[in-house]
């Protein structure tokens, strides 16, 4: 190895780049850090304790979370959110991007067209009259309930009506109300990569399952799903993280707090009269790490499908 | 007779196939005044949209009798769930913006008071929409100047390195998957003026003098949350930008070293041009990113010290939620969709100007 100005310029270059990026990276990973070392210092401490990993840790602080600070409960609200909202956007998306990629019918383009348009046009704003929509329909639930409650209540015992009533009042109907939302917000972008992924497949196996007999929905079910496995991927992962994060619907949809979501509660437990930091950020790991496990799992489909997009788009 | 029924709607399709494009224009036109009309004396009845769902579905019953989508039926009902879902939750608010923006309504009293054009003409006046539109552009500025050059500079670093690069490529990546819930909370701790780790690290360092209220200090707390802001988006733009510098084939390079460039001519001849499609794309997915940034600030400041970290989608929600002013933060909404949509045509006239060049 030469030691003339080229190389030591090279080697003084490399070596700034590997401190920049190194420095970048920390600070991209600290806060995480700090914010998990937070988590197990104490009330009394935590506002003057200023190590990274604190000495005594406190893990009880988790548990706490969990049950007094209500964390627990917003944990599984996120988790059946997320789950429910997935599995309902895979479902209606697979089967609309399908029929708008291998079937005619009047009106197709116009309809992908409507799909597209909404992807791209910015609608600030529109969780007022999302929230107004919610409101008008839960006054009409709630009259057509009231109404026919003497009815009801002639045929079926009190106590099951009175239940029913309120279930629906305050569990069903509103977690209905987010769940369909949210599948909306993740509507556009679904169809369109689904329906770009099946533009690409290829026809040979559905044909040869047509020839066998089988019908669209069974096309549909056994040949296009489990060769979109990839796209389904995608769509998966991007739209978790979507719900999972989400926090501007679940503040006006979701205002009881055996409802919220994860984000929904840390602002919520944050706003109280004197914040418990731990806590908070006991709170704030419980929503961080599941997102962060799936994400090294599965990093490397989500890099493959958003640099995929933007390479062709 | 239904048969002849089914000819004029044919008919009716074709003539809306062939339209000339100002024939389209005049048609659009037309059909959003009759819907204005419409939504003029039918408030927000719920009633009425059912009256309106049930008729479009007897349409199209009729419409399948008519032996017209017959045919098709089964794609209908591939695409129905999705275009029901649609319509409910996309497009009837996307009207109802343009009905309510015209309305004085508190949320609770069933009747809405017809205002015409009064709530544009006061976000004409509300300075304090103005304040938040500017604080909307210097985030939005910050972005692409800090942010993006930040991204393009973590890009090239990682473009040469082969080994280290997909472990970066994890790493910048984090800031964007979380929340903003979560970012905006760890900041605001991070940035507190007496327990915040910042000033701690300041102190330490001897640099007493530096130690702010950062997000209470009007002059500082905007500047913050853009930082902030750019520091959960670059991940965003480097890897678009590296997606991008991964296409341009090595032999350039290596041509132009031939040639005697230098690191930066190689950079300015080579590189630019063949990014510049890429550079585009990742300044409107900016500029449209962080002009409707509003979580964060929520979860940092609340609006800031005054108002001094407002922006405009927050603005919204204060009409909503804090004023009970329906209307006025519906035509706030349409304003600001509006603006939007002129800078996104702006900017694409200009890329295009540029792509030519």
């Amino acid at each position: 190895m030469r030691l003339n100005k080229y190389t030591l310029t090279q080697h003084a270059s490399g070596f700034l780049i590997n401190v920049f990026l190194i420095i970048v990276s920390l600070t991209c990973v600290f806060p995480l850090l700090w914010m998990f070392g937070s988590s197990l210092k104490t009330q009394s401490t935590i506002f003057s304790d200023m190590s990274i990993i604190p000495g005594a840790m406190h893990w009880e602080n988790f548990y706490l979370a969990w049950t007094k600070g209500g964390f627990g409960v917003y944990f599984l609200n996120s988790l059946f959110y997320t789950t429910i909202v997935v599995f309902g956007i895979v479902m209606v998306s697979s089967l609309a991007a399908y029929a708008f990629s291998r079937m005619n019918f009047p009106g197709k383009n116009l309809l992908f067209f409507m799909f597209l348009a909404a992807m791209m046009i910015p609608l600030p704003g529109s969780f007022v009259p999302l929230y107004v929509l919610v409101n008008n329909v839960r006054n009409v639930l709630l009259n057509a309930m009231a109404a026919s409650t003497p009815f009801l209540l002639k045929v079926l015992p009190e106590n099951f009506v009175y239940g029913t009533t309120s279930f629906i009042e305050s569990q069903f109907y509103p977690r209905t109300a987010y769940i369909l939302c949210m599948i909306n917000v993740g509507l556009s972008f679904s169809i369109y990569m689904l329906k770009t992924f099946f533009d690409r497949m290829p026809k040979e196996l559905e044909d040869a399952a047509r020839i066998d007999g089988c019908s669209r929905l069974g096309i549909w079910r056994h040949v296009a799903l489990p060769l979109a496995k990839p796209a389904i991927a995608v769509i998966i992962i991007y739209n978790a993280l979507n719900v999972w994060n989400e926090y501007i619907l679940a503040n006006l949809i979701l205002s009881s707090k055996n409802l919220m979501p994860l984000q929904r509660g840390l602002m919520v437990f944050q706003g109280e009269h004197i914040t418990q930091y731990p806590l908070l950020m006991a709170g704030m790991t419980i929503t961080v790490v599941p997102i962060l496990i799936i994400y090294l799992v599965m990093q490397r489909f989500i890099i493959k499908g958003i640099t995929a997009g933007a390479v062709v788009g | 007779m239904g048969f002849h029924l089914a000819e004029k709607i044919k008919q009716c399709y074709n003539a809306l196939h062939n339209a000339t494009p100002k024939q389209k224009v005049a048609g659009t036109v037309l059909l959003l005044a009759a819907l204005e009309t419409v939504f003029l004396f039918f408030h927000d009845s719920v009633v009425f949209w059912i009256l309106a769902y049930g008729l479009v579905t007897l349409a199209l019953i009729f419409l399948v009798l008519a032996n017209i989508i017959k045919k098709s039926l089964a794609a209908f009902l591939f695409v129905v769930p999705a275009l029901a879902i649609f319509s409910i939750f996309y497009i009837y608010p996307f009207f109802k913006v343009l009905q309510l923006s015209q309305h004085a309504w508190d949320g609770i009293s069933p009747k809405m008071v017809f205002v015409g054009l009064s709530n544009f003409v006061e976000i004409m006046k509300d300075k304090i929409w103005w304040v938040s539109m500017r604080n909307a552009g210097y985030i939005t500025f910050i972005a692409l100047t800090f942010q993006n050059a930040l991204a393009l500079a973590l890009a090239l670093a990682c473009d040469r390195q082969i080994r280290a690069k997909n472990f970066y490529r994890v790493i910048f990546f984090i800031p964007p998957v979380l929340s903003e819930v979560v970012v905006g909370l760890i900041w605001r701790w991070i940035y507190d003026g007496d327990y915040g780790f910042l000033n701690y690290t300041l102190n330490l360092l001897g640099l007493h003098q530096l130690t702010h209220n950062w997000l209470s200090d009007p002059n500082t707390a905007l500047t913050c949350v853009a930082i902030i802001h750019s520091w959960k988006g670059f991940g965003w733009g480097f890897m678009i930008l590296l997606a991008g510098l991964q296409t341009i084939p090595k032999e350039l390079y290596e041509a132009a070293r031939v040639d005697g460039a230098n690191v930066w001519q190689s950079f300015k001849n080579v590189t630019i041009p063949l990014m510049i499609p890429v550079f585009v794309l990742v300044m409107i997915l900016t500029i449209l990113g962080s002009m409707q940034a509003f979580v964060l600030i929520l979860s940092m400041t609340g609006g800031g010290p005054g108002y001094h970290t407002e922006v405009p989608v927050t603005r919204i929600l204060a009409s909503m939620q804090g004023s009970s002013m329906f209307g006025y933060a519906c035509a706030q909404g349409l304003t600001f969709g509006v603006i939007l949509m002129m800078v996104s045509f702006a900017q694409m006239g200009i890329s295009r100007k540029l792509k030519q060049a």
